[in-house]
This record gives structure tokens, C-alpha cells and sequence, in this order.
């Protein structure tokens, strides 16, 4: 463990972004505003009009033309950066396809919001579950220390040359983005050396030109670019792991694995969760602990590239799984469900339930989850919705 | 005249563009007058194909590939990502049809031109969606037979006017603006010259005649270029400062002779081209007395 520079400070969970944007020196910076990511590029842009951030932000006239212009940026060979939420999102899909299609180790922020109509503007995760098969690698952060942390660790991750692909980095609205909890401001001068520069090798070259997206033919090599972008985002999972033990080390920190266990070790029944509302299920966990159940929590901090294996070995012995979704998918179970129960099926026989929670930013209370460990205690129902219709 | 076109060639032999191509001409120019230092955004269009297939490009300039829409968000990215390098001096060029200009495009365009970028965007106006194959866009004039507005017994050809893109980015205010033809090719280097010259955002709509989409002989891309321009329909003009200044070619002709050589005007009766006409001189009018102020 390393003795580094570093300051504990207040901040929300947006302002803790624009923090690690500003510690990752990102040279280009597009935004479109949209709540509750607003005050992202509202911090980012006053950093930079203070002179604390050496970088040019660019007001644009829209997502779509936020992420094109990054990715337009960032092929020239410079670090850059956005940030959106919900239909920002949306509207940027065809763009997310183009970055990771053109191998940029972009990074951008979601603060996770529903989608309308009917309009709402609070938590829920279906905008990037959505973007589950753009090619970006999908972190999902429970903390401010998390979302800060965890722009640092995108751009090493992606930039890493056996990636090279963007990394979205999630953060719930309200209670992450506009909730102030203490963080560990990370020491400038570390994360310069810890990052360093972006170093890409195919970028925009005068003095050797080439097209970057041309045409290609069935028989010319799409299927093989596109298997080499699959094979790197599934070799992520190592990369992941040493970049986030370095990042530890470095830093002082204490980011977990791809997931992290809670209570786990001799758990008989457990739920996966992803995002802020792991918090309570955590304390759930160890309320029911103390009442002598054997329950635990497996948190997803990264959900592309899955993280399979690492679920398999948790959930080996357990009596029953729960898959807690805050994202609704139509005419099947939840993504998230249909990721694990094809990372266990044929390996492990374990009772996996799916349940919806918290859409529109309904609230996940601490009854809840003792509802759903109840519900995977007794298996005998069909209960899938949580804290819906009779209040 | 001296001839004042760079000999330099930026677009190699091999492109796969049609016989008779006025985009692959406008590129050649264009790309004469800004020279080697620049990088080109292109979105989904003709000239998304015309490069040629990878690995291989016909264009001795960098060649970003963008979505349809995103022109505009491109090259203001790649303006800043080489600025952010220190490359002010480097040129950036969008290069787009006029679906992905005048349409799809607008947006991304117009708040390019707004933010102020040191860029040029040429719109290379072949007047229809002419790479999937020949549908009316905005920029498709009134009496056009296109694939999405076929000619029947109905006789359905576009009932709309033109939109004039250039005439937009003059309402908005962008420092350079400039119309500009294949066939006045001294005109249009001068044009691209002026451009390069000024820093901030340029717009320069060059018309680029498409035989398979216009129905005309191969070999008279110029001559169609040329009467577009001196029957008035395709007026070359420049705003430079908020000074408007209109080309009044020395030889006129016939607007018939015009839309005679081409197939896709080939249906309309005596009453419609007279409409054209009136249209075209009305036009004129207000682009004299735009001078005029």
C-alpha cells in the first residue's frame, strides 16, 4: 500500500465525475444537458472556465451529435469525454455503435433515468441496459467514491490495447448524482502518472492516410473486426481485474472485482443487484444476518463484459438466487436474468427468480428486500413485481 | 484566362465513382484547393462508397466515415481534437450529399456553423438520395421525376421547391458562403481558396449532376453544369463579410434547353416548365435585389 496524496472532500455524486474527468485530463469535451446529468457538465464547464481543467467543452445541439463529435475528437488522438442520461441515451444509440465499431477507448457517463412517456425524470437502469450490445464496456458504480474512481479506471481499461473500446460508466439518478457523500479526492499528479497520455494507433495521420469506417464486403474482413471487438471485450475480464487491483494499489482504494460478494462466503440464498439500491440491500442482508439467516448480496459493478464466471462461483451451494432488476425488458424476463441464468445453466443447479423493482424511481425500501429474500426462502410463488399497484 | 487549378491530384485513379460523376469532380477540386493538410468527415452517401472498399481509399487525405447525420458533430470534433494538439493549421472538411445536408444532416450542420468552428462544409448537391438509388430529397427541385416520386398517370413527379441550403446558412450568418458549379472550375477553386483563407465556419453547396439520376448522356456532365448555371436555375453566388455577390453569366440560355437534356424533367408539359421559368426569374429577382441592399 502506497502513501499518496489525497483529500477527503464532500461532493455529490455528479460533481465526483466532473472530479475524476478533471483527473483523467480529458482534452475534449462534448454535452448535451439533460437531468439529472446537468450538473455534470455544468461542474465540468466552470472547471474549465476556472482554468482547473485544460480542456476545450463544446456545448453541442444534441446527444447524437455529442457522442459523433467525441468520437470524431478523440480519433484525432486526444482523451475525450460526455456525459447523458436517459433519452440522451437513447438518442445516441446509433453513435454508441459507431465508437465502439471504430475501437475508441471513449469514456462517458449515464446518470441512469426512465424513459417516457410518461415522462419521468428519476432513477431506473432500462436506458443502458438498452445499450447492452453497443460494444461498450458497462460499469455500474453503488458510491460517489465509485463514480469517481471509475472514470479513471474506463480510460485505463478501454485504452488498454487489448481493448481499446468505451467505456460507460453508470451512476442513479438522485440518489448518486445529487446526494453529497464524503470522497476521496485522488491526488492530481498520481492519476496523470497512473493514466498518462492517450496513445492510439490508428489515428487521424497526414502523413499516412487512411479511411477510418470504409466499406467492406461480405467477404472482407466486417465479421473478422467485429469477432476481434467480441474476443476483446470478453479478454477484458483479466485486464479488468489486474487494472483494478493497480488501481487499489495506487490509489489507496477499494474498488471491488467485476462484482462484489457480500456476506457471501456461506450464504444459502442471495441476490444480484447492480447500482445504488445495493446500499440497502446490503443492509437488508445484514439485518437478516443478525436474525441468524444465511443471506448475501452479489453487487454487479460491471455488467459488460459479464461477469459470468465470477457469478458461477458464488452462487455454488446456494439454495436460491434472486436476479433484482431495475430495468424492464418486454415479452421476456429482465437482461440481467437471462445473463446469469445462461452463465449457470448446465453448471450449477441453483432456484433463480427474477424481480422488477424501482421503475420511474419508485422507492427499493428495506422491506422489499426482505420481501424477495422471504419470496426465494419460500419459492413458492410467482412474485416477479416489487412494490407495485396495492401500496 | 490563365489556368489557376492546382495541378496537384488528392483523389486517386480507381474510385469507383459512376462515368460522367460531378461529385467526383467537385471532390477533385475541392480537395486541389485545400490541399494536403486536411482531414475530410464524409456520412453516408455516394462518396461513402466512391474511396473504394478497405483497405484501400482514393483519397490521399485522412477520410473520417460518420453516420448519416452527424457531418456537422464531426468535423467540429476533429476541428477541436486537432487544435487540442496544436494543429490549428490543419484544414477540416466535411464533404456530404444533399440528403445528408439538407435533411438528415441540417442539424448537426447549422449548429456547427453557430458554434463558430474553423471549418469547411461542402455540400455537393446532386440534387436526390442518389446512392440508394435516385429519391427526392429537399434539395430536389420542383418538376423532378425520382423513385419516391414516380411519374404515373397521375404524374407525380416533386411538387415542392427546391431548398436552398446555402441560403440558410446566409440567413444564419456564416462568414463564407458560397454556390459553386463543376463547370466553372476556376470559379470554384477560387471559392475553396477564399475559404481557406478565412478562419471560422465556410458552407460552399457546389452543384454535381448525376447522369444516372438525371437521365443524361455520360459525357455532358459539364454542358448540364454550365446551363444550370446560365439558364439562371443554379445561380453561383458568394456572401463574404454580409456582402452578397451574384455571378451574372456573359451567355444565357433557355431554361427548356436545360431541363430538355435531361430525362428526369422529360415528362413535364409546357405549362409546367413555364412555372419553372417564372420561378427561376423570381428567384433572380430577389437574389439582384439582395444585392441591391
Amino acid at each position: 500500500m502506497k502513501s499518496v496524496q489525497s483529500s477527503r472532500r464532500i461532493m455529490t455524486g455528479n460533481e465526483a465525475v466532473a472530479t475524476g474527468v478533471k483527473l483523467s485530463r480529458v482534452k475534449v469535451i462534448a454535452a448535451y444537458p439533460i437531468t439529472p446529468q446537468t450538473t455534470i457538465a455544468e461542474k465540468i464547464a466552470e472547471m474549465v472556465a476556472n482554468g482547473e481543467l485544460d480542456s476545450k467543452f463544446i456545448e453541442v445541439e444534441s446527444e447524437h451529435s455529442a457522442m459523433s463529435m467525441i468520437t470524431a475528437s478523440e480519433i484525432t488522438g486526444v482523451r475525450s469525454y460526455t456525459a447523458s442520461s436517459s433519452h440522451g441515451i437513447l438518442y445516441m444509440h446509433e453513435a454508441l455503435h459507431w465508437a465502439a465499431g471504430m475501437r475508441l477507448p471513449l469514456v462517458m457517463s449515464v446518470v441512469n433515468r426512465a424513459l417516457g412517456p410518461p415522462w419521468n425524470i428519476w432513477g431506473e437502469q432500462t436506458d443502458t441496459f438498452n445499450q447492452r450490445d453497443t460494444g461498450w464496456l458497462q460499469m455500474y458504480c453503488e458510491s460517489n467514491q465509485e463514480a469517481l474512481d471509475s472514470i479513471m479506471l474506463g480510460y485505463k481499461i478501454g485504452e488498454n490495447k487489448k481493448v481499446l473500446l468505451p467505456v460507460m460508466n453508470m451512476l442513479d439518478a438522485f440518489t448518486l448524482s445529487h446526494t453529497s457523500e464524503p470522497v476521496e479526492v485522488r491526488d492530481l499528479k498520481t492519476a496523470a502518472d497512473y493514466l498518462g497520455d492517450l496513445d492510439l494507433d490508428f489515428k487521424i495521420d497526414f502523413k499516412n492516410p487512411i479511411g477510418y469506417g470504409s466499406l467492406i464486403s461480405p467477404d472482407g474482413p466486417y465479421m473478422e473486426m467485429k469477432k476481434d471487438m467480441r474476443d476483446s471485450m470478453y479478454n477484458a475480464v483479466g485486464i479488468i481485474k489486474n487494472e483494478i487491483s493497480n488501481f487499489n494499489d495506487q490509489f489507496d482504494a477499494e474498488l471491488p472485482g467485476l462484482t462484489e460478494n457480500f456476506m457471501m462466503e456461506d450464504a444459502d440464498y442471495a441476490l444480484i443487484t447492480a447500482g445504488a439500491i445495493s446500499s440497502t440491500a446490503k443492509y437488508t442482508v445484514r439485518k437478516l444476518r443478525k436474525r441468524g439467516q444465511k443471506v448475501g448480496l452479489i453487487r454487479l459493478y460491471f455488467y459488460r463484459p459479464f461477469p459470468g464466471e465470477e457469478i458461477l462461483k458464488a452462487v455454488k451451494g446456494l439454495k436460491g438466487l434472486g436476479v433484482v432488476e431495475r430495468n424492464l425488458s418486454y415479452g421476456q424476463r429482465g437482461p440481467t436474468f437471462e445473463d446469469v441464468v445462461s452463465s449457470l445453466y448446465g453448471r450449477v443447479d441453483v432456484p433463480v427468480r427474477n424481480y422488477v423493482v424501482g421503475l420511474g424511481g419508485r422507492d427499493i425500501r428495506v422491506t422489499d428486500y426482505e420481501l424477495m429474500f422471504e419470496n426465494l426462502i419460500e419459492g413458492n410463488n410467482d412474485m416477479e413485481w416489487v412494490n407495485v399497484g396495492v401500496k | 484566362m490563365p489556368l489557376t487549378i492546382p495541378k496537384e491530384e488528392y483523389v486517386n485513379q480507381g474510385h469507383t465513382a459512376c462515368a460522367g460523376c460531378g461529385a467526383a469532380l467537385a471532390m477533385r477540386y475541392v480537395l486541389k484547393g485545400m490541399g494536403p493538410k486536411t482531414a475530410v468527415a464524409i456520412p453516408a452517401s455516394c462518396w461513402a462508397i466512391i474511396p473504394g472498399e478497405y483497405p484501400y481509399t482514393a483519397l490521399k487525405v485522412p477520410l473520417l466515415y460518420t453516420t448519416f447525420a452527424s457531418t456537422g458533430a464531426a468535423i467540429s470534433g476533429l476541428r477541436e481534437g486537432l487544435n487540442a494538439q496544436g494543429k490549428e493549421d490543419y484544414n477540416v472538411l466535411a464533404f456530404a450529399g444533399d440528403g445528408g445536408t439538407a435533411d438528415i444532416g441540417l442539424q448537426a450542420l447549422s449548429a456547427a456553423m453557430e458554434r463558430g468552428h474553423d471549418v469547411l462544409f461542402v455540400m455537393y448537391d446532386n440534387e436526390a438520395y442518389m446512392n440508394t438509388g435516385i429519391q427526392r430529397s429537399s434539395s430536389t427541385p420542383y418538376g423532378a421525376w425520382t423513385t419516391t416520386t414516380p411519374v404515373g398517370l397521375k404524374r407525380n413527379f416533386k411538387k415542392e421547391k427546391k431548398k436552398y441550403v446555402s441560403d440558410l446558412m446566409i440567413a444564419q450568418n456564416v462568414p463564407y458562403v458560397a454556390t459553386a458549379s463543376i463547370g466553372y472550375p476556376e470559379d470554384l477553386e477560387r471559392k475553396v481558396a477564399i475559404a481557406k483563407s478565412i478562419k471560422g465556419p465556410k458552407f460552399i453547396q457546389i452543384l454535381s449532376p448525376c447522369p444516372p439520376g438525371w437521365y443524361y448522356n455520360t459525357a455532358d456532365t459539364i454542358k448540364v453544369s454550365r446551363l444550370a448555371v446560365e439558364s439562371k436555375v443554379f445561380p453561383l453566388y458568394e456572401f463574404k463579410s454580409g456582402k452578397f455577390t451574384l455571378f451574372k453569366p456573359s451567355k444565357t440560355t433557355s431554361i427548356a434547353d436545360y431541363l430538355s437534356l435531361q430525362g428526369r424533367f422529360k415528362h413535364l408539359n409546357d405549362e409546367e416548365i413555364k412555372s419553372i421559368e417564372e420561378a427561376v426569374e423570381e428567384r433572380w429577382k430577389l437574389l439582384l435585389k439582395k444585392e441591391q441592399n
